[in-house]
């Protein structure tokens, strides 16, 4: 029996505490009082995913078996997560490669020829070759690759259909090859709660025409959090658009999720709470960190970007896509979810090398934002676990450096965009369409491994509710240049940071310090 | 007995100061190495002697310090105007200066600015087609006649130039200025003139886009004559310093670009697709009609890699860097040199520095006995928020 997740109140016997910071890690001490929300203690994985994946498959929710709904002369499109989750990536067999197998084994039974493969990497940049097989494993890819197994393109306008409009007046134009198969199959990994579900078609076979519904400043600040689908106003505009695919396709739905296993064996007190390291783990802490610390930054990222987790499957649930999602989110947040008494003046997050978007790739200052202000500062129910106008204080380098194949336009963002305005309402009236429609960026989305155009604005505007929320940003250990281009401030130390703070919020703040990763959900009451 | 500042011929301190400039001490030093290493001496010779009729002696009141200047101290001009000059030479070819002698339409102590341009007329000799057609900064006598060769003021032996107290200069070359108009921005209108002249060398179309590398004085002028005397429609520059971006700002830049920046930001601007070679800069499929590079050839390459194919880049300083010429091919682009002015381009710029925002645009002002400092001032000037620098001689006792 796993335990659950817990609220660590600091006192003078308590150990520093880890805290992620980019491409390393720090031990460090927080003010007596400050409270500590760790996620609830890995769930054990299944021990026969092979097995499990059989019986959701046999066994789904609210539909007919998958080996009924598949027969001979029919259009098979499978449609799987792109490499942005699970973070880290899982240690091969990915279980999308499991489950698209198991898929492909029951169409060829029924002698099913029409199959297509496309990760729904929306907005995303195309996975490489070599991410593609690792992602569907080294038997579909040799099967299927290129012709049968590729990325979903959202500026090949021959292959994008609309199915229609919301009563909102929501575009929804998907993947025509999906759109116009017999039966969609899509294969997902939830790693939070934001994830899946009514997101999954509608958001990764999308277009920008589709995307600028839920991708915008309104309706990110009306999502509170977007971790909380009952309270996002995105995930409301997910579940209008699911609703009209749903009327007009048939989905067939695989959902699964992971353990709280992020970081293998010989990191392994990344996974654990510090007062409960043994000698081997704080010896690795020591060994492990110096090196990390003397490495060239380039061999550090490479190690970093290695990294494969080995996540076990807590959950496989197939069938219709509302049903299956109810599952999924019970066990996503019965590994993440932690009860905090309230919120604090001051909220710590430490910031990881790795988010959605730069898997292979670098960190840049924009998605250092989104992941701080995006994601992390989004990982709550009920209300954040900082106060309306309190201070975030996250740890990271911020350096200024981005990848010029991946994020082409996030380097023009930061360059010219910020150096305007770093208020997003304006961003969006002002550059969105510039940047969305823009030729080279297009094209290089289409052709080279870039993130779209407008995906810089997008992740800008993933920090807009942090942003009014917030009274003030600091990043300790954040470059002073980057981060003040971004509009906020940076700090050598906690201490420092904590200095900077008292104006906001006095000399006696409250504070909570999310851990994570492994991943943890705040439930703020 | 005439104090001036005298270039003289000196191979080793030539190679001395290229090199020191060059190699060793780049960047914030150079202007001391220029100012120790290069040819160049303060000394008393004798008063010039008027060399013919319709010429007069003039008492410089201030007299600038140009790119070319500071080209010519450290040892970064091509030796190819080496034809074209004469030692020992008194360098200054920006000057607003008091006249000595009567002249018929210029009367003795009359304020002037100097159009620094030796052609035909004052040589006394036949005009040349180009002297001919009143473009005298394409005479092809500038060799020949009464003075010695030298392709303007401020590069003949005989004349002297501007930094002294005092040079000859040919009543043709004598521009009366208005009393309204000070010395600060008298000094400035042969800078004006040529970024007027510039302008008008190219057929600049209504809605055009222009890329003005560098916002030294060159390029701030250039900015404002393409906004005075053409329809161009965005105008880009590139800037290194704060106060020039202000400034560009000021005289109509549309935006204002840092150097590193321009090839994406102009990608943006324009429209177009940004190359990415395995060595060297980065380079625009697309890009603005024309350039104009005002850096002396150190922003030419950023010229010639922004324009878009069949369009122009205009060399408006005196260029003094090598730079890869595959563009030019690749992009049939059209080079297009823009030397001194012509014409009315004076006059046009005498009614441009009335009416333009120049104040302060000549903060640093020197004696010729501090002629170190002010050539070190000179070369950091866009580091120290200085536009342009000059010589008062007459603070000299």
């Amino acid at each position: 029996m796993s335990r659950p997740g817990f609220v660590l109140e600091v006192d003078e016997r308590t150990p520093s505490l880890l805290m992620h910071e980019g491409e390393g890690f720090r031990l460090e001490k927080l003010p007596l009082g400050s409270r500590v929300i760790y996620p609830p203690e890995s769930l054990p994985g299944m021990r026969d995913v092979d097995g499990e994946i059989r019986r959701a498959l046999d066994n789904p929710l609210g539909r007919e078996p998958l080996r009924e709904l598949l027969y001979a002369g029919m259009r098979l499109t499978i449609v799987f997560d792109d490499l942005s989750i699970p973070l880290p990536p899982m240690r091969t067999p990915d279980i999308r490669q499991r489950v698209i197998e198991h898929v492909l084994e029951l169409a060829a039974a029924k002698g099913v020829d029409d199959v297509e493969l496309i990760a729904g990497n929306a907005l995303h940049r195309r996975m490489t070759p070599a991410e593609l097989k690792r992602t569907v494993g080294e038997r579909v890819y040799r099967s299927f690759f290129p012709r049968h197994l590729r990325n979903h393109d959202a500026e090949d306008r021959a292959n994008l259909t609309e199915i229609g409009q919301t009563k909102h007046g929501e575009v929804v134009e998907i993947n025509r090859r999906a759109a116009e198969s017999d039966l969609i199959v899509y294969v997902n990994v939830s790693l939070t709660a934001m994830s899946g579900g009514p997101k999954s078609v509608s958001v990764g076979l999308a277009s920008y025409r589709s995307l600028k519904h839920h991708h915008n400043v309104h309706t990110l600040r009306h999502s509170r959090s977007f971790n909380d689908p009952a309270n996002s106003a995105m995930h409301h505009s997910y579940d209008r658009m699911a609703g009209l695919l749903g009327d007009s396709l048939n989905i067939f739905q695989i959902e699964t999720t992971v353990n709280n296993d992020t970081f293998p064996d010989y990191v392994s007190f990344l996974n654990k709470r510090e007062w409960e390291w043994t000698l081997k783990d704080q010896a690795a802490y020591l060994a492990f960190k110096r090196a990390n610390d003397l490495a060239p930054p380039k061999r550090r990222r490479q190690i970093w970007h290695k990294t494969a987790s080995p996540y076990g499957i807590t959950s496989v649930t197939a069938g219709d896509p509302i049903q299956v999602h109810e599952v999924t989110m019970r066990n996503v947040l019965r590994q993440q979810l932690t009860e905090v008494d309230g919120p604090a003046d001051i909220g710590i997050w430490g910031l990881p090398y790795i988010c959605p978007y730069n898997v292979n790739s670098i960190m840049n200052p924009i998605l250092v934002m989104s992941l701080g202000l995006g994601y992390f500062f989004n990982l709550y129910r009920n209300q954040p676990i900082v106060r309306p106008g309190g201070v975030a204080i996250y740890y990271h380098p911020v350096r200024n450096e981005f990848h010029p194949v991946h994020h082409p336009s996030y380097i023009d963002f930061f360059e010219e965009v910020l150096a305007e305005t770093t208020d997003p309402v304006a961003i969006e009236t002002k550059f969105e369409e510039q940047f969305a429609t823009d030729p080279w960026y297009i094209h290089l989305y289409r052709n080279s491994y870039a993130y779209h155009g407008v995906h810089p604005l997008y992740m800008w505007y993933w920090g807009a509710h942090a942003m009014e929320h917030l009274g003030d940003v600091i990043f300790v250990g954040g470059d002073r240049k980057t981060t003040a281009r971004m509009g906020f401030r940076s700090a050598s130390t906690l201490d420092d940071a904590l200095e900077m703070a008292r104006e906001r919020v006095g000399g006696s703040p409250t504070i909570n310090y999310l851990h994570a990763p492994p991943l943890t959900m705040a439930d703020v009451r | 007995m005439n104090l001036n500042l005298e270039y003289h011929r000196s191979p080793l301190r030539y190679a001395a100061a290229r090199t020191a400039t060059g190699t060793i001490a780049t960047g914030r030093a150079a202007g001391w190495w220029a100012a120790n290493m290069s040819p160049v001496r303060l000394v008393n010779r004798p008063e010039p002697r008027l060399p013919g009729p319709g010429w007069t002696r003039v008492k410089p009141l201030l007299s600038g310090i140009c790119g070319s200047d500071l080209g010519l101290l450290t040892g970064r001009n091509s030796p190819y105007l080496s034809a074209v000059i004469s030692l020992p030479f008194t360098p200054g070819h920006e000057v607003v200066g008091e006249t000595l002698d009567d002249l018929p339409d210029l009367p003795k102590g009359s304020r002037v600015v100097l159009d620094p341009v030796l052609g035909c007329v004052p040589r006394a000799v036949k005009l040349c087609p180009a002297c001919e057609a009143d473009q005298h900064s394409r005479c092809d006598h500038v060799t020949s006649g009464m003075v010695s060769a030298a392709l303007q003021t401020g590069f003949c032996a005989d004349t002297g130039g501007g930094w002294s107290r005092m040079f000859l200069a040919h009543g043709s070359q004598l521009h009366k200025v208005p009393g309204e108009l000070d010395d600060e921005r008298a000094v400035l209108v042969e800078p004006l003139a040529c970024a007027v002249h510039s302008v008008r060398r190219v057929p600049i179309p209504d809605g055009a886009s222009v890329l003005v590398v560098g916002a030294g004085t060159v390029g701030l002028f250039t900015t404002l004559a393409l906004r005075e005397y053409t329809k161009a429609g965005p105008i880009y520059v590139v800037a290194r310093y704060g106060h020039q971006r202000e400034r560009a700002r000021e005289m109509g830049a549309t935006e204002v670009l840092s150097s590193d920046r321009a090839a994406r930001a102009l990608r943006r601007a324009t429209g177009g697709f940004l190359a990415r070679p395995e060595q060297g800069a980065e380079f625009l499929l697309g890009g603005t009609d024309i350039a104009f590079d005002c850096t002396s050839g150190s922003g030419l390459d950023t010229a010639l890699r922004v324009v878009r194919a069949g369009g122009t880049v205009l060399l408006s300083g005196m260029p003094n860097a090598s730079v890869d010429l595959t563009p030019a091919w690749f992009r049939e682009l059209n080079i297009v040199g823009a030397y001194a002015s012509g014409g009315n381009d004076f006059q046009d710029a005498m009614a441009l520095a009335k009416s333009a925002p120049l104040t302060g645009y000549v903060d640093a002002v020197y004696p010729l006995s501090r002629w170190r400092d002010a050539i070190g001032h000179a070369s950091s000037s866009g580091r120290l928020g200085t536009i342009k620098v000059a010589f008062d001689p007459t603070k000299d006792q």
